[in-house]
């Protein structure tokens, strides 16, 4: 353990320590708790000046109810999850057939592969927006939900593939080659005896890549125009600009797109953190 | 059997790999050589192509604008490495057992799981002139209040700072799992010899580290290059392009200029910036990969 534990440390020491911790969370939060504060404010409150005390009237109930009544909040969020679900399904699935393909299975250029999955997935969104924004127009998918989660099922494969290669790599081989020599078919193989162990790394590689997809802006803006595809970030976004200055609104909005990936991480913390650390423990 | 088998042995690796090479090749492969290939073209995104050979990358290194993002990104790129150091005093301070503290990790973990759109929302909110709390706090120390967003001076440290709040929490989850797995034995034998606080953290902790410092670094780099949620959200990179990023100018000419060959270009530059990062990474990925 280090730093030393506090347990070894003296009382007026723990006590400090405590302290200490917690103030640093509200200063480290500080700005998040403003907008909630905000959220929660009425009109009057804010014309009088009043940003960061104690609202004087709680307003909260209303302002959240304003803004899932008189804008297309619930459709953003609506859209969000439309898109964000299949692209989850869709991503790990694949991944996790060509992770281990590339894990499990000896064939020629599969480092090759694999190396092209890893790079591909920390290129700038910017080198693939012209062909792939054509693309999609091509298909008659600019503006839909299809579009954007075609797209994201491709990219997010970069990383899933990386993740599940290195996670099925790590499983026994006995088992697999005990059931070749059985003669078990190499999909039943996949099927029984390799997804039941993967199931911990799906979870993870789920959590992970849900809050990718949900917080996406850039494909937002680039695939899709019309406030009845518009997922959440591209919709408060452009919310921002008519509400210039309603920030109770705009506060509101933004609590609303960032709750259901911040419940998902406090639901699988644990898997979350887990999928996000995979390599800097070794490597 | 053992016949079919071997057969099956030979395709059941390319029919398990095809949907995911197909779709990242046509998605991902594909578009970076045709956006490399477009950089040679004057084109508006409809008509028709005129082939202009290196006339666009002679017009960008003649831009103004493009080296105010250019700089930009440098400025992303230096200020950024801040967040895996601080990560790593976070980590240090809350690697701690005492009633709460999971809670407590978790909730400085927060600012990376919401979205970038949030984060620059809660930021210009935070930096208002008339009211934000940032400026309470230097008037505090008595400074006079400042326009973070609108002072072409500093509005791009301004974003910088917004990016680093996530980027640190990041950071900081990377340190505290790296911290979880030290080896016990070798610090209490350094205990034993005297080695304690900064002696210790520079000669034994650190170098167990290493995996996490690696990781931490790879992805600060490419969260700079990367900036454009937050530049997009607070500042549109004005005033006046002085926030602007390679990311978002590249954004900026393809869709509001309607100028695609030219922002082809923009994009390839900083395709090639991140390919040294890229390289380098797997370089040392596979290199771990054979030991």
């Amino acid at each position: 353990m280090f730093p030393t534990p506090i347990e070894k440390r003296s009382l007026p020491f723990n006590i400090s320590y405590r302290v200490a911790v917690w103030i640093a969370l509200i200063l480290w939060l500080l700005p998040l708790i403003a907008v909630l504060l905000t959220s929660a404010r009425s009109t009057a409150d804010l014309n009088a000046g009043n940003y960061w005390g104690i609202p004087t009237q709680w307003m909260l109930v209303q302002n959240y109810e304003q803004v899932f009544t008189q804008t297309p909040m619930l459709r953003y969020l609506l859209n969000s999850i439309i898109i964000t679900v299949p692209a989850v399904i869709g991503a790990v699935s694949l991944s996790t057939l060509a992770g281990y393909s590339l894990a499990k299975f000896k064939f020629r250029g599969r480092m090759g592969l694999f190396a092209t999955f890893i790079a591909g997935n920390f290129v700038p969104f910017q080198i693939l927006m012209i062909p792939v924004r054509d693309l999609t127009i091509h298909m008659g998918l600019y503006d839909t939900a299809s579009g954007l989660i075609l797209f994201h099922i491709a990219f997010q494969t970069g990383f899933c593939t990386l993740f599940m290669r290195n996670f099925i790599v790590g499983l026994p081989d006995e088992l697999i080659e005990a059931a070749r020599v059985e003669g078990v078919s190499e999909w039943k193989i996949f099927r029984h005896i390799v997804l039941p162990l993967v199931r911990p790394a799906l979870a993870a590689l789920a959590v992970l890549i849900f809050t990718f997809v949900w917080n996406d802006y850039f494909w937002a803006l680039v695939l899709v125009q019309s406030d009845d595809v518009r997922p959440i970030t591209a919709g408060i976004a452009a919310l921002k600009g008519q509400w210039m200055a309603s920030w109770q609104l705009i506060s509101a909005g933004s609590i609303v797109a960032a709750l259901p990936p911040v419940m998902l991480f406090f639901a699988m913390q644990r898997h979350f953190i887990a999928g996000l650390t995979l390599g800097a423990t070794k490597g | 059997m053992q016949k079919l088998h071997r057969k099956q042995q030979q395709w059941m690796p390319i029919a398990f790999l095809a949907p995911a090479v197909i779709l990242f090749s046509v998605y991902v492969i594909f578009p970076i050589v045709q956006s490399v290939w477009l950089s040679f073209y004057q084109w508006d995104g409809l008509g028709e192509k005129i082939f202009v050979g290196f006339g666009n990358y002679i017009e960008l290194f003649q831009d103004d604008q493009f080296w105010t993002a250019f700089v930009n990104n440098i400025y992303w790129l230096i200020f950024f490495m801040l967040a895996p150091p601080i990560g790593l005093l976070l980590a240090l301070f809350l690697n701690q057992k005492m009633m709460g503290i999971r809670f407590v990790k978790a909730m400085f973990f927060f600012p990376f799981v919401i979205s970038q759109v949030v984060v620059g929302l809660v930021f210009s909110w935070f930096y208002d002139p008339s009211f934000g709390l940032f400026n309470k706090f230097i008037e505090l120390f008595g400074f006079q209040p400042i326009a973070v967003l609108s002072d072409p001076n500093v509005v791009t440290f301004g974003i910088i700072a917004a990016g680093l709040w996530p980027q640190i929490a990041y950071c900081m989850i990377l340190y505290l799992t790296g911290l979880n797995n030290l080896n016990p034995d070798q610090i209490e034998a350094a205990r034993l010899d005297g080695a304690y606080g900064w002696k210790m953290l520079r000669h034994v902790i650190l170098p167990q580290l290493k995996p996490a410092t690696f990781i931490a670094i790879v992805v600060t780099v490419i969260g700079a290059l990367r900036s454009f949620d937050l530049v997009a959200t607070m500042t549109s990179g004005g005033p006046f392009g002085s926030s602007s990023v390679l990311a978002y100018f590249m954004y900026e000419q393809s869709i509001f200029n309607y100028r695609v060959g030219y922002g082809a270009a923009i994009a390839t530059v900083l395709f090639l910036m991140m390919d040294i990062y890229i390289a380098y990474f797997l370089w040392r990925m596979l290199k771990s990969e054979k030991a």
